[in-house]
């Protein structure tokens, strides 16, 4: 593929309007997705079903004054929301949506994408931080502690998956699981690998991905009953806002990985048509299950997420890295 | 027992938790000195919403008071409507018909599962989950819908009346209440499911902030918070009053001492309440619900009269000191939340401020019951 | 059992036992004639002596109703927490006639042996001051606080004496009844 300026222009555009009207109806599909299962409408005035809410909170959140706290150190203070959807939108560059739909594939696209991740936390440091505001000094620490607890067992697990591919590119990942769901990674039976315990990686793997973008039930960084807001305590108006949508944006992203590594990207469950729908349907139902998971779970406390990875996430994907190796080298 | 908080000289800092703090429901202040996510010290500071109700319990004549008691609790807030009546009623030895007693008793308990269910379902807002709170508003809604065509208002009632009630039930109340309980003990056991056997709801609780009967005794908490230490006590057994006698009924205890100890407790006191309203429905006899020879004007012997009932949140007590003339002379208002509310400071130290916040949730308080 | 025990230690405070009014309580005839006494504030009996009282439980509410001096307090308070009540409140009661303030400490029960213990003091109204029982009680703490602001009566001994329910700066007291708003 020929990098043109009309090309990248074009992956630009798509790539920021697929992550921000994502990042925009998906708080749409989670406020109606909530009142679904708490028995309530959830926002249905504005528009049919509701749909003009998100633009509509966009052009409130707009219309408002950003307010930037005295004493503040204001690069930082400013820097962070910007960094919470950079990531998420950079990534969607190497994230292929089908064989042929992607903005620019490189080789080692995986480890982009991963590169890209791991700024996420610091756009949270980086807010909790510069905001000098003790709660969000609190949820800072957390979330930093969060995201390098989570990011080793997500890491071992995603190498896991590409020593079975033998790629880290996203697209040949794919490849290899083509055909019906019995060829994806997360079964074993008939792909590359036959470790039995790939449902377990794929579950470690949902959980950090979870615990990465601060979704309930570890959502500690902006735990509302002690830490208020936590990091964005001090940001209103778009500021709040890109923080908002970067949550979600960091969903998607997450969806979609797990989609590509675990179950098959574009690939038909029944080896049929393969195609970006299938991409799509896949990502949104795992975003259905996270939208589902938190208006179901309390909160976990913050020594209990750092014992589930320390003590039980991080040794089973070792555990299952090493399973992994052996059987790779027995077949 | 608090004591001021000292500027920090060490690495600690003091961290404000409120007034305006989603978790505290209302505004109360508690001046945390924290230890990085560890409190070390805490301080509660409350009277944002003191609005002086025993100066205006002196200023009233008894009449007038009635009003007042709605607004402590506004969340059970029959239970202490039902104090005041109780201990007017008692000084000035006004009989009350038998129908008015149990219905007073019928609508103080479906009030109770009123309040359980919000005080449970926002606990568990706290801890992060918000689905169980909608489900139990929804149960809630009912009860006041019903209470509301009784009663004549949704939250501050002002049903009792000296000698009886204001109202008589009808058939659709009764229809309602009988159609509430299978309800009510079908939605318990969904709750039981979604929230007291969620393993992160478990462990969150489990072995949270232990209170010894100990500390219990010494700072006066009554209610849940007593009760899942293991202490036996309810007004409504130990010292009985209305027609409570009449009812058969246990007193959930549990002896765990923990946040999902005083949380069992709450959800095993609805099914109680449920069990008296049932009876209450089954006995409930006929006759007026107005004493007839209830005074116009009270006043009442001199004298100093106490009388404790459980409310929603635990037992509250009246102390009434009279002087003879149509105002109190006195009037104390011992409330429930106020005591429980008081052991904070001591058994929050040493917690992470996750399970302070938990804790605090698991006291089940009210703030404008705590300042009066 | 419990009552009758806390009956017997509590006495052990009046020595001179002889003046010490048991059972029955005198009943005065406001008492007996219930609510048809006509109200009139008529003929103030005098402030009551220290001693016990046990009185009508269905009447009053309460049990056993013992005042004490400042002095014994500590010793009435020490007996109670030493049989196992717990405090239900602590209040003030401003008899302004006699020139006195009352603090009232409230005691009861976990027992089913129902068992309210009242215990009195009467204090001069220009020099309120009371030991403080938080170091018995410690939830006595912030009764006495809030007793502190409505009443003014100065708890000696208290670890952290300031206004509790009113604003920190209050210096006035709500409660005494020549306050005017």
């Amino acid at each position: 593929m020929s990098l043109t300026l009309f090309n990248v222009l074009a992956a630009v555009i798509i790539i920021v309007a697929f992550v921000a009207l994502n990042a925009a109806y998906l708080v749409w599909a989670e406020r109606r997705g909530a009142g679904r299962i708490q028995r309530r409408p959830g926002p249905n005035i504005n528009g049919p079903f509701g749909l003009f809410q998100p633009p509509l909170d966009g052009l409130k959140l707009m219309a408002k004054q950003l307010l930037i706290p005295n004493n503040t150190d204001k690069a930082v203070f400013i820097t962070a929301p910007v960094l919470a959807m950079f990531p998420a939108i950079m990534s969607f560059v190497t994230i292929p949506f089908s064989d042929i739909l992607v903005a620019h594939n490189i080789n080692i696209g995986l480890l982009c994408v991963f590169a890209f991740a791991s700024m996420g936390g610091m756009s949270l440091f980086f807010a909790g931080w510069s905001s000098r505001n003790k709660y969000a000094m609190m949820a800072a620490v957390r979330a930093v502690s969060q995201s390098v607890a989570y990011e080793i067992p997500m890491l071992i697990t995603v190498i896991t998956v590409v020593m079975i591919s033998g790629s880290l590119d996203l697209r040949e990942i794919v490849r290899q699981q083509s055909g019906n769901f019995l060829h994806w990674n997360i079964f074993p039976l008939l792909g590359n690998s036959h470790n039995l315990l790939m449902p377990f990686s794929f579950l470690i793997f949902f959980i950090c991905s979870l615990a990465e973008t601060n979704r309930a039930p570890f959502d500690l960084g902006e735990a509302e009953s002690e830490l208020v807001a936590g990091y964005h305590i001090e940001y209103g108006s778009m500021g709040f806002g890109l923080f908002f949508m970067g949550e979600y944006a960091n969903i998607v992203v997450g969806a979609s990985l797990a989609t590509l590594l675990f179950l098959g990207g574009w690939a038909c469950p029944f080896g049929l048509f393969p195609g970006v729908w299938w991409f799509l349907i896949k990502v949104y139902a795992l975003i259905a299950t996270v939208i589902w998971i938190r208006w179901t779970f309390p909160r976990t406390t913050i020594y209990s997420l750092l014992n589930l990875s320390w003590k039980v996430l991080i040794p089973l994907s070792l555990f299952n890295l090493l399973l992994t190796a052996g059987l790779l080298k027995v077949f | 027992m608090s004591k001021p908080i000292q500027l920090p000289s060490d690495e600690t800092f003091v961290l404000n938790v409120g007034p305006q703090h989603p978790a505290t429901h209302g505004v109360l202040r508690i001046k945390m000195r924290m230890d990085g996510e560890y409190v070390s010290e805490a301080e509660t500071v409350i009277g944002y919403i003191h609005r002086m109700h025993e100066k205006m319990g002196e200023l009233k004549t008894y009449q007038q008071f009635l009003m007042n008691l709605s607004r402590l609790d506004y969340l059970g807030a029959l239970g202490y409507c039902h104090g005041h009546v109780l201990v007017v009623e008692k000084a000035g030895g006004i009989q009350v018909p038998e129908r008015a007693e149990y219905i007073r008793v019928i609508t103080v308990e479906l009030n109770r599962i009123a309040s359980h269910l919000f005080g449970v379902g926002s606990y568990i807002m706290d801890l992060g989950g918000f689905s169980p709170l909608m489900y139990m508003l929804q149960d809630r809604e009912y009860i006041l819908d019903m209470l509301e065509a009784v009663t004549g208002a949704r939250l501050t009632y002002c049903y009792y009346r000296f000698g009886g009630l204001y109202n008589d039930i009808d058939d659709t109340f009764i229809a309602r209440a009988r159609a509430f309980i299978p309800r009510c003990r079908e939605s318990l056991k969904k709750y039981h499911k979604l929230v007291t056997e969620n393993i992160i709801f478990r462990k969150r609780l489990e072995g949270n902030a232990y209170l010894s009967q100990e500390i219990c005794r010494k700072y006066g908490a009554t209610s849940a918070v007593a009760r899942g230490s293991g202490i036996n006590y309810d007004v409504r057994k130990n010292e009985p009053y209305s027609v409570y006698p009449e009812f058969d009924f246990d007193v959930p205890v549990f002896t765990e001492g923990d946040s999902m100890a005083r949380y069992k407790v709450k959800m095993a006191e609805i099914e109680q309440s449920l069990r008296i309203i049932e009876q209450g429905l089954d006995k409930l006899p006929g006759g007026p619900i107005m004493a007839e020879k209830a005074p116009k004007n009270i006043k009442l012997p001199v004298g100093d009269y106490y009388q404790a009932v459980e409310a929603a949140k635990g037992s509250f007590g009246i102390r009434l000191v009279s002087d003879g003339s149509k105002n109190p002379y006195r009037l104390k208002l011992r409330s429930p939340s106020y005591s429980n509310m008081s052991l904070f400071d001591e058994a929050c130290r040493g917690l992470m401020i996750m399970d302070a916040m938990a804790f605090f949730g698991s006291l089940d308080l009210v703030v404008p019951e705590i300042d009066r | 059992m419990i009552r009758t025990n806390i009956l017997n230690s509590l006495r052990a405070l009046f020595p001179e036992a002889d003046t010490v009014v048991e059972t029955p309580p005198p009943p005065t005839p406001e008492e007996e004639s219930g609510e048809k006494k006509k109200a009139g504030k008529a003929a103030k009996p005098a402030p009551r002596v220290n001693g016990m009282l046990e009185r009508d439980y269905t009447v009053h509410g309460y049990h056993i109703d013992a005042q004490v001096s400042p002095e014994q307090l500590l010793n009435a308070v020490t007996i109670l927490d030493q049989q196992q009540f717990f405090l239900e409140t602590i209040t003030g009661v401003d008899w302004i006639d006699d020139q006195q303030l009352e603090a009232v400490y409230d005691f009861s029960h976990y027992g089913f042996e129902p068992c309210r213990v009242v215990i009195r003091v009467r204090i001069p109204r220009d020099n309120p001051k009371l030991p403080t029982i938080s170091g018995i009680y410690q939830g006595a703490n912030w009764h006495e606080r809030e007793t502190f602001e409505f009443f003014g009566i100065v708890f000696e001994g208290h670890p952290h004496l300031v206004p509790l329910l009113l604003p920190e700066d209050a210096d006035y007291h709500p409660l005494l009844k020549d306050f005017k708003a």
